[in-house]
């Protein structure tokens, strides 16, 4: 079980007026090789949750374990020494794509950008350099035209690429990407999406992908968690969750656009399956029934 | 109103990396309409943002809001009250530390008289759902929360004219929804005039008129049967709103279908008369 959450709790600014719970017993267990979509309202704890994974976010109280490492919270004071762990090997193992990634650019030159997390795990020389090329490539971006370049003069897309790729020559294990289509064109969110997938079957096996769109979680993700007001209201399969319109209401989670339309062409007397996630799926399923009326 | 004319932008002019972001755009906004400005990324959409309070003044050509040129320095406050941008990235737009000085922070700059700037606050942080962080930090926001947060903060301003550049963005689809719905009430009730720069075509749909920008210049403008152009759309690197993609696939399997298909309720008419 390489990802075990258990009794997860976080406050901020604890003692303070501006005291506020940000994830309340939280529990979950994620496996090998799936692809998890994680959903729920802004501020619902999406964030605070997953930056635990590697550490950035000190865990107050609960246990993570992630493969061989350990994080048990002391109360939002430093862990004990016998429950730190190598944070640098733990920030290797998990890759960790924040929202709008193309902010945190900073080198003067694209290879120095995606080598920095590399050399900061202690991977220097020719393993260093063959790791930058091959992430810049898996990107999708040609080596020799962007290596020399600053990072700023490039697109908004190509900058995610960019930082995507710093987070991939760390060869994590473990990719958790925030929200990684906000913001861009629909031709862009498209190419992320496959990305995300073509990583996935080559590099990073397992993927935790927070996102508000709903289209894309049913479409590319195998479990979905849903995040409300600090807690992990449940995990399902997309088919499952998005065939219940009445938990969904409830939830306040938005239809995926096809299964809203399948769900809406089925009360209007279409016999169509009201649980599509695709749009190959609502085709044939629109040509079945629309054959058998004829 | 909003007029633009003949505007050319260029980043970084003269230097190595000079990039022309517009190259000669023209169009007007008419008071009380709902624009949507589409396009992919990089297309000038941004740029135009900045062009329309004068955060950016055009190389070439102007902007007039009102009638006032944006070049005109004197006029500057004046337009500044009357548009009123939510840009991209929240984290650029927090000014204050506790969340109802941030939303006070326009309406106080207008010079309301503070019991007015106190009904504004709340009803803006009502409107965009945030009432009750209303005492709080807006550092220890969530991305969407400061969103929501961005948009607060000029809805107190009651602007004529709202411009959104990818503002919800970073919403939940139900939260979006919500500021959407309040948006479109104060367009239709109020008369606001609103230009929003999105990357859902589902949302551009809606507007009165959409103009597509596709590299620099308007590639084409219509009311939402500009999707029936799909050179046009797929060129400018946009994808059919999802009832326009399934009709699509539906009539190249041989099933006919009115080619105005493009909002999900229009498909579903079609399908089951």
């Amino acid at each position: 079980m390489p990802i075990k959450i258990t009794d997860l709790n976080y406050v901020y600014s604890k003692g303070t007026p501006f005291q506020k719970i940000a994830l309340s017993h939280v529990n979950l267990e994620i496996a090998d090789g799936e692809f998890w979509g994680i959903i729920g309202h802004t501020g619902s704890g999406k964030s605070t949750l997953f930056s635990h994974l590697n550490a950035l976010t000190r865990i107050q109280s609960g246990k993570i374990e992630i493969d061989e490492f350990t994080l048990i919270g002391n109360g939002g004071k430093k862990p004990k020494r016998k429950h730190r762990p190598d944070y640098k090997a733990l920030r290797a193992r998990v890759g960790m794509v924040f929202q709008y990634p193309e902010y945190q650019l900073f080198a003067e030159t694209v290879a120095d950008d995606v080598a920095f997390g590399a050399k900061n795990i202690g991977i220097k020389g020719e393993e260093l350099n063959s790791r930058v090329k091959s992430a810049i490539e898996m990107v999708g971006l040609c080596y020799d035209d962007v290596h020399a370049r600053s990072p700023f003069d490039l697109s908004g897309g190509q900058k995610r690429r960019v930082a995507l790729a710093g987070v991939l020559a760390m060869h994590p294990k473990i990719l958790v990407l925030d929200e990684p289509t906000a913001g861009l064109d629909p031709r862009g969110k498209r190419e992320i999406l496959d990305l995300i997938t073509k990583i996935k079957e080559t590099l990073c096996p397992t993927v935790i992908m927070i996102s508000h769109n709903m289209n894309e979680v049913a479409e590319y993700c195998d479990k979905i968690a849903v995040m409300a007001g600090g807690e992990l209201k449940l995990v399902s399969t997309p088919a499952e969750l998005f065939s219940q319109t009445e938990l969904l209401q409830s939830l306040h989670i938005e239809m995926p656009g096809v299964t809203a339309l399948s769900c809406e062409l089925n009360a209007r007397g279409l016999n169509v399956s009201r649980s599509v996630l695709t749009e190959e799926q609502l085709v044939e399923e629109i040509l079945r029934a629309k054959g058998a009326g004829i | 109103m909003i007029e633009v004319k003949n505007v050319k932008y260029i980043y970084n002019e003269g230097a190595d990396d000079e990039k022309q972001a517009l190259g000669g755009v023209s169009f007007s906004v008419a008071d009380g309409e709902f624009v949507a400005l589409v396009g992919h990324n990089g297309s000038g959409k941004s740029t135009l943002a900045k062009l329309f309070n004068g955060l950016a003044l055009p190389k070439e050509g102007e902007v007039l809001i009102n009638g006032m040129s944006t070049a005109d320095k004197k006029k500057l406050f004046d337009i500044r009250k009357t548009v009123g941008v939510v840009f991209q990235n929240p984290d650029n737009q927090m000014v204050a530390s506790i969340i109802e000085d941030d939303v006070a922070f326009g309406p106080e700059n207008i010079g309301l008289p503070s019991a007015e700037i106190n009904e504004r606050v709340q009803w803006a942080l009502e409107a965009v759902g945030m009432e009750e962080h209303r005492k709080g930090t807006p550092f220890r926001l969530s991305g969407g929360q400061k969103q929501r947060l961005a948009i607060a903060g000029v809805l107190a301003i009651k602007p004529q004219i709202m411009v959104l550049d990818e503002s919800t963005a970073m919403l939940d689809p139900v939260g979006r929804d919500e500021v959407m719905k309040v948006i479109m009430r104060l367009n239709r009730e109020e008369k606001m005039t609103v230009v929003m720069i999105t990357h859902f075509m589902e949302e551009a749909a809606l507007a009165d008129r959409i103009i597509v920008l596709n590299g620099g210049l308007v590639a084409g403008e219509g009311k939402k049967e500009i999707f029936r152009n799909r050179e046009l759309i797929e060129s400018a690197g946009l994808e059919l709103p999802l009832a326009a993609r399934i009709a699509d696939a539906l009539r190249s399997r041989g099933l006919s279908l009115d080619e105005n298909v493009t909002l999900p309720e229009e498909l579903v008419n079609a399908l089951c008369r």
